[in-house]
């Protein structure tokens, strides 16, 4: 078996290495080394997470139409799923210790905080895709419609980088490395979709 | 043209190796690829080891100023004091800035202290340390939301200023942080227009809770906390508190200080201590106590109204935030 077609095996590395991070943290939690302000850490590590595996799995169909990486689409979904769980790690972090498990000051804090607002958003967001990863959902709302549903990933990802840009006191660099790398996929993929366009038209012409 | 259809057996790759090849390849895949995703982790994740290197300062008791902390406060270890710090001159990244630091030079070191003032004079470091010393534990609290408790060393400011004689047009003062790019290569992602500057209203800065630290918990600063000398104002926002200074200059007028100047919409020239004023990205109402988990609610002044509330008599605060 060649090692594209070993399915088994990318499902292996990915589920491991997309849950490392996750078990390092808490490793590093349970024995206190986490620095001084561990909430923040985990904050933030989840934050940049979530992004991370946002921004890999808009990295599939680049990999796929440049490299012919066709192997890789059997682990967006995975993908996708890490970003939603990391998403929502990072959304349980902010309630248990930004609002103390005080659910009714959350809305107000949506309202007060553009930030919170962007990013409760973009979260929502992820939910709709989260229920509808799986073959079942894909098969009930046809793969056209699932594709046009999933391309909200686009609009989530910007809010992710938006809501990070924001919050930075004043050092936007690491905000600014994620806002190029998304620049560059939904650039290629707007540069793609006028080339089919182009090579469709001189026969409509 | 040769047979292709019968390879002879010397070159099929038997079977067993084969498989240990794809053994050996699989092995390599996942060990790299574990090594990738935990390293980047280690990366990013904080890492501070510090030590208390510094040299010992004598301190003499003060009993009469009374900066006690509440039944439920504890001073913060030297760990959390040294390991956690906001220096955007050497990294904006708080568990970073100790390694970033670990080699600035401050020896010798020299602050200079002019403008409207009878005496100027530059004082250098042996002078400094010529002031005598007391211990004071302070609570400190970052704009950013956190805390600490801080045992710190060092001199109230006024003795210093009253040296130097303030001319009666003095009205505030400023101040300097050291910058130097080639000993701050970071510096350039901080962000924010260096040197660092800060002021003070000049009865702000002869406060006798306004001190000059020049150590920590007995010894000297470590670089990371503003060594070899920097400002400590309890009342305001860590950022006020204005690390490893070079310059003191007496003002008629407000001088401008480096965060009102990246945001004046944020960051005021005051930024006292205001639970019922919020940052516009953030509420002040609470605070996370560093080696605490949960939140404890924010002290007006951070717990020293008593002692300086009678600066801002007839003020809106929240228009002087």
């Amino acid at each position: 078996m060649t090692f594209s077609a070993d399915t088994r095996f990318h499902r292996q590395l990915f589920l491991f290495n997309g849950l490392l991070p996750a078990v390092l943290i808490l490793i590093d939690g349970w024995r206190g080394r986490l620095g001084a302000n561990p909430v923040e850490f985990v904050t933030r590590a989840t934050g940049v997470l979530t992004l991370v595996f946002l921004i890999l799995t808009l990295l599939v169909t680049p990999l796929r139409k440049i490299y012919g990486w066709n192997w890789l689409l059997k682990q967006r979904r995975l993908l996708g799923l890490y970003a939603f769980f990391y998403g929502l790690a990072h959304l349980l972090t902010y309630l248990a210790y930004d609002r103390d498990w005080q659910l009714q000051t959350v809305m107000g804090d949506v309202y007060k905080r553009p930030f919170i607002a962007i990013g409760m958003f973009s979260f929502l967001l992820m939910v709709p895709l989260a229920v509808t990863s799986t073959n079942a959902m894909i098969k009930k709302l046809g793969g056209p419609r699932w594709a046009q549903l999933h391309r909200l990933t686009y609009y989530i990802t910007i809010g992710g980088v938006l809501h990070y840009w924001i919050i930075v006191k004043s050092d936007v660099t690491y905000p600014f490395f994620f806002a190029v790398v998304l620049a560059v996929l939904l650039g290629w993929r707007v540069v793609a979709s006028i080339k089919k366009a182009r090579g469709a038209a001189p026969r409509a012409s | 043209m040769k047979d292709r259809s019968h390879i002879p057996s010397s070159e099929v790759t038997p079977e067993e190796t084969f498989r240990n090849r794809r053994f050996f390849m699989k092995s390599a895949i996942w060990a790299g690829s574990t090594l990738a995703t935990a390293g980047l982790y280690r990366t990013f994740s904080p890492r501070p080891e510090v030590k208390n290197t510094g040299a010992a300062i004598a301190t003499v008791a003060e009993p009469t100023v009374q900066t006690r902390l509440g039944a439920d406060e504890k001073v913060n270890s030297f760990t959390d004091i040294a390991g956690y710090n906001n220096y955007y001159e050497f990294s904006t990244d708080k568990s970073e800035v100790a390694a970033k630091a670990k080699d600035f030079v401050t020896h010798p070191w020299s602050v200079q202290v002019g403008g409207l003032v009878q005496k100027p004079r530059t004082f250098d470091l042996t002078d400094l340390l010529k002031f005598e010393s007391v211990e004071r534990t302070y609570r400190f609290r970052c704009v950013e939301g956190w805390s600490m408790v801080i045992p710190w060393v060092g001199f109230p400011l006024s003795k210093l200023l009253n040296q130097v004689e303030p001319l009666s047009a003095a009205t505030h003062v400023a101040f300097e942080t050291y910058y130097d790019i080639k000993q701050m290569p970071d510096s350039r992602y901080a962000g924010i227009d260096l040197p660092y500057v800060e002021g003070l209203r000049l009865d702000e800065a002869m406060h006798p809770l306004t001190l000059l630290a020049t150590g920590l918990y007995g010894k000297t600063l470590p670089n990371q906390n503003g060594a070899p000398v920097r400002l400590v104002v309890p009342w305001k926002y860590g950022f006020k508190s204005i690390k490893s200074v070079v310059k003191i200059t007496l003002m008629d007028r407000e001088p401008p200080t480096t965060w009102s100047l990246a945001n004046p919409g944020e960051y005021g020239f005051y930024s006292n201590v205001n639970p019922k004023v919020d940052h516009p990205r953030w509420s002040q109402a609470h605070e996370r106590r560093i080696g605490e988990m949960g939140s404890r609610p924010t002290l007006m002044f951070n717990g020293y109204a008593e002692q300086v509330a009678n600066l801002y008599k007839g003020m809106d605060l929240s228009v002087d935030f």
